[in-house]
């Protein structure tokens, strides 16, 4: 039987790696990551789960080493945060170009500089066009989960897939969480076996992987990479009912709190969305219909959802934990690219708010609704909170 | 799988594992490196390659001149991808596997030393090999931390030649206490061969690393049937002596005893060097001959440290 257990975020992730029966892990600490790779050398040292765990010199060589793994056939992870992703990033190209089902778990950091350690998204979200899969959470619950619902989606279409939890909010902070025992994950995520049909390294069948491609093909090569996007989403939705068909716990590629009747709609991500819940159960409580549509999948982004559920509102917010600089909130810019198709659409406004870690309340959620509710023009970034 | 066929007197499989079809300039001491060492390793082995000219030699989309598996992988990875397959194919069942990174110098010496570094001091278990033609050839002759001192590249022009003295890898690499490091070149194919089945027979005890000089005859303005030659010459005027570091860098091993033919005899016949003979190049030739005799001076010690004597190294018909 699955027990609870309370724990923090980034146990959480140590713990998942270890349901999924990870067979190479690489990383290299990083605050506020560490903990999970801490935890999971215990648990090889430990013999607990039969894994290779190589103390890599950088993140750049974790990610390299995970590519190494994966492409011959084996499951392979690694985590990180910040300037980590970011040195990464030559990498996370190769893994997913090389169509490797890498699961990373990023704990959201603010980039450098100034230094910071606290959480913003602009890490994981510079990442967005590298052909990763992203997910963002807003428990630890969901964290443990999406690790699992990973592997299972990555290794269908052969992308990676990138769990994105923030810093210290979910990474150092203990909840309760649902741990599944080894033979239930197995049911949903059998261990990884050596199939010929993934193009792993074979050496009954020697070929090169990654050779120089001319013009003349190279093009199809990105195409497919595109499709297995595509195909991901409805991956994704098929594993995602299926693990609540299990499990009981339904996700689906966002949530949607009290938006049936909402005339206004706060799209959130990540942890804030707890705030925002709450604020909105209080706005609700004074007649205001809202809701909020809580972001989960970004990568593949599920256009057509999008349209379906934000389409006829009066009025849509946009809150954004990072900035596009000389653009937009990120979630901003994609939520009303989403939108634009559309013959009728709402007025989409854009708000950044607690960027490098600065909390965020419900009652600054409170303020962004009233600030939302004066305006007649649509607004595309208004900084909550910033002093000038 | 065809029945293994070796030569009765020099031992070296007839197998080949290198395709022909592969592009390959012309005397290319990297090919060749690559034929000899297959020879050696076989085909149970997995090949990372790293950017340096075998990401073109190894053929391009969908042409594969090797018999074995390669990932080609970004510049300054090889060590770490290497490590990556060797701990995916342990974990896969396929323990028995060799897992050869194989880069160039500047993958090696340059942007790649410090995955190589990190791999080398946690003992990961590959081989990984420098096949060394002491610029970057593929891009087109630019000086790398393994061009000699004095010497022409594309970014080192004639009237400001490289500065310093070829960086001596292969003292780094020992000061990792690696169980294996060697340097071997293709003019001498039993001594590489040999090399590389010791390298092989270490399996499981750590990094072995191998430093091929490797000539190329585009980057050292020479003709290209003097690959051999050159490389040779290389040896007997101990720009490159042959030699074996064990016991994790404690004892080393000279295997030949060069003639000891004029430094002069090896840079004339190479383009890159034409200007160390010419007005205000005496300084450059001064500084790579120093630098040369230094090395073998270092190196002769060190063997005398090892076995007490240079009466124990083989003079002569080496090959």
């Amino acid at each position: 039987m699955s027990f609870k257990k309370v724990t923090t975020g980034n146990h959480a992730v140590s713990y998942a790696v270890w349901s999924s029966r990870v067979q190479v892990i690489s990383a290299y600490p990083i605050t506020p990551q560490t903990q999970i790779v801490e935890l999971l050398s215990e648990i090889v040292a430990e013999g607990q789960l039969d894994a290779i765990f190589i103390n890599v010199e950088s993140e750049h060589s974790a990610m390299a080493a995970c590519i190494g793994a994966a492409a011959t056939g084996a499951r392979a992870f690694t985590a990180t945060s910040a300037q980590g992703l970011a040195l990464m990033h030559e990498m996370l190209h190769w893994a997913a170009g090389a169509r490797l089902p890498i699961v990373l778990a990023n704990v959201n950091r603010a980039m450098a500089p100034p230094w910071s350690v606290w959480t913003d998204q602009n890490d994981a979200l510079a990442q967005r066009d590298t052909g990763w899969m992203q997910i963002y959470n807003e428990s630890n619950q969901e964290v443990y989960d999406s690790v699992i619902i990973g592997y299972k989606v990555a290794e269908q279409v052969r992308l990676p897939f990138m769990t994105v939890l923030d810093a210290f909010v979910l990474s150092h902070t203990s909840e309760p969480v649902e741990i599944l025992t080894q033979e239930e994950v197995d049911e949903f995520l059998p261990p990884r076996e050596f199939d010929p049909k993934f193009y792993s390294i074979d050496l009954n069948d020697p070929r090169g992987y990654g050779l120089l491609t001319m013009p003349s093909d190279y093009y199809e090569f990105r195409y497919k990479v595109q499709i297995a996007h595509e195909k991901a989403l409805e991956v994704y939705k098929r594993e995602v009912e299926l693990f609540a068909e299990i499990f009981g716990r339904k996700y689906g590629v966002f949530e949607e709190f009290m938006l049936d009747d909402a005339d206004y709609v706060l799209v959130t991500s990540a942890t804030l969305t707890s705030d925002a819940k709450y604020a909105v159960k209080k706005l609700r409580e004074k007649g205001i219909k809202i809701g909020v549509l809580k972001m989960r999948l970004f990568r593949p982004f599920p256009f057509e959802d999008i349209r379906r559920v934000l389409g006829d509102r009066k009025k849509v917010a946009v809150i954004d934990r990072n900035i596009g600089f000389g653009h937009h909130g990120i979630f901003y810019q994609e939520i009303k690219s989403a939108l634009y198709p559309l013959e009728k659409r709402p007025p989409v406004f854009g708000y950044i708010i607690g960027i490098g870690g600065r909390d965020v309340t419900p009652a600054d959620i409170e303020d962004i609704v009233d600030d939302m509710l004066k305006r007649e023009e649509m607004t595309e970034i208004i900084w909550k909170g910033v002093r000038l | 799988m065809s029945e293994k066929k070796t030569r009765r007197i020099w031992d070296v499989p007839d197998d080949e594992l290198l395709h022909h079809g592969h592009t390959a300039c012309q005397g290319c001491g990297g090919a060749l490196s690559m034929r000899l060492a297959l020879k050696a390793l076989g085909e149970n082995t997995v090949i990372t390659i790293p950017a340096c000219c075998w990401t073109i030699i190894a053929g391009g989309f969908p042409g594969h001149a090797l018999k074995v598996p390669v990932f080609h992988t970004a510049f300054e990875t090889a060590a770490i991808v290497a490590t990556g397959i060797k701990g995916g194919l342990n974990m896969t069942g396929r323990k028995e596997v060799i897992s050869m990174a194989w880069a160039g110098d500047g993958g090696t010496f340059d942007i790649g030393i410090q995955a190589l570094s990190g791999a080398a001091e946690r003992g990961e278990d590959i081989i990984y090999v420098v096949y060394d033609n002491e610029a970057y050839m593929n891009t087109g002759i630019q000086r790398s931390g393994a061009t000699p001192v004095g010497a022409w590249t594309t970014t080192t022009p004639y009237k400001r030649p490289n500065p310093r003295p070829k960086k001596n890898l292969m003292e780094i690499m020992a000061a990792h206490r690696i169980p294996y490091a060697a340097t071997a070149t293709p003019a001498f194919p039993e001594d590489l061969i040999r090399k590389f089945r010791k390298a092989k027979a270490l399996a499981g005890k750590g990094l072995r690393f191998i430093h091929i000089l490797s000539p190329c005859p585009p980057g050292w303005k020479m003709a290209s049937d003097y690959s051999i030659h050159v490389a040779r010459l290389a040896v007997e005027s101990r720009v490159f002596p042959l030699y074996e570091i064990e016991d994790g860098g404690k004892s080393y091993t000279i295997n030949y005893w060069p003639k000891g033919i004029p430094v002069e005899d090896y840079l004339k016949i190479q383009g890159r060097f034409r200007h160390l003979f010419r007005p205000g190049g005496e300084k450059w030739l001064e500084a790579f001959k120093q630098d040369i005799e230094d090395k073998w001076n270092t190196l002769v010690q060190k063997h005398i440290a090892t076995h007490g004597t240079t009466d124990n190294i083989p003079r002569g018909f080496y090959k």
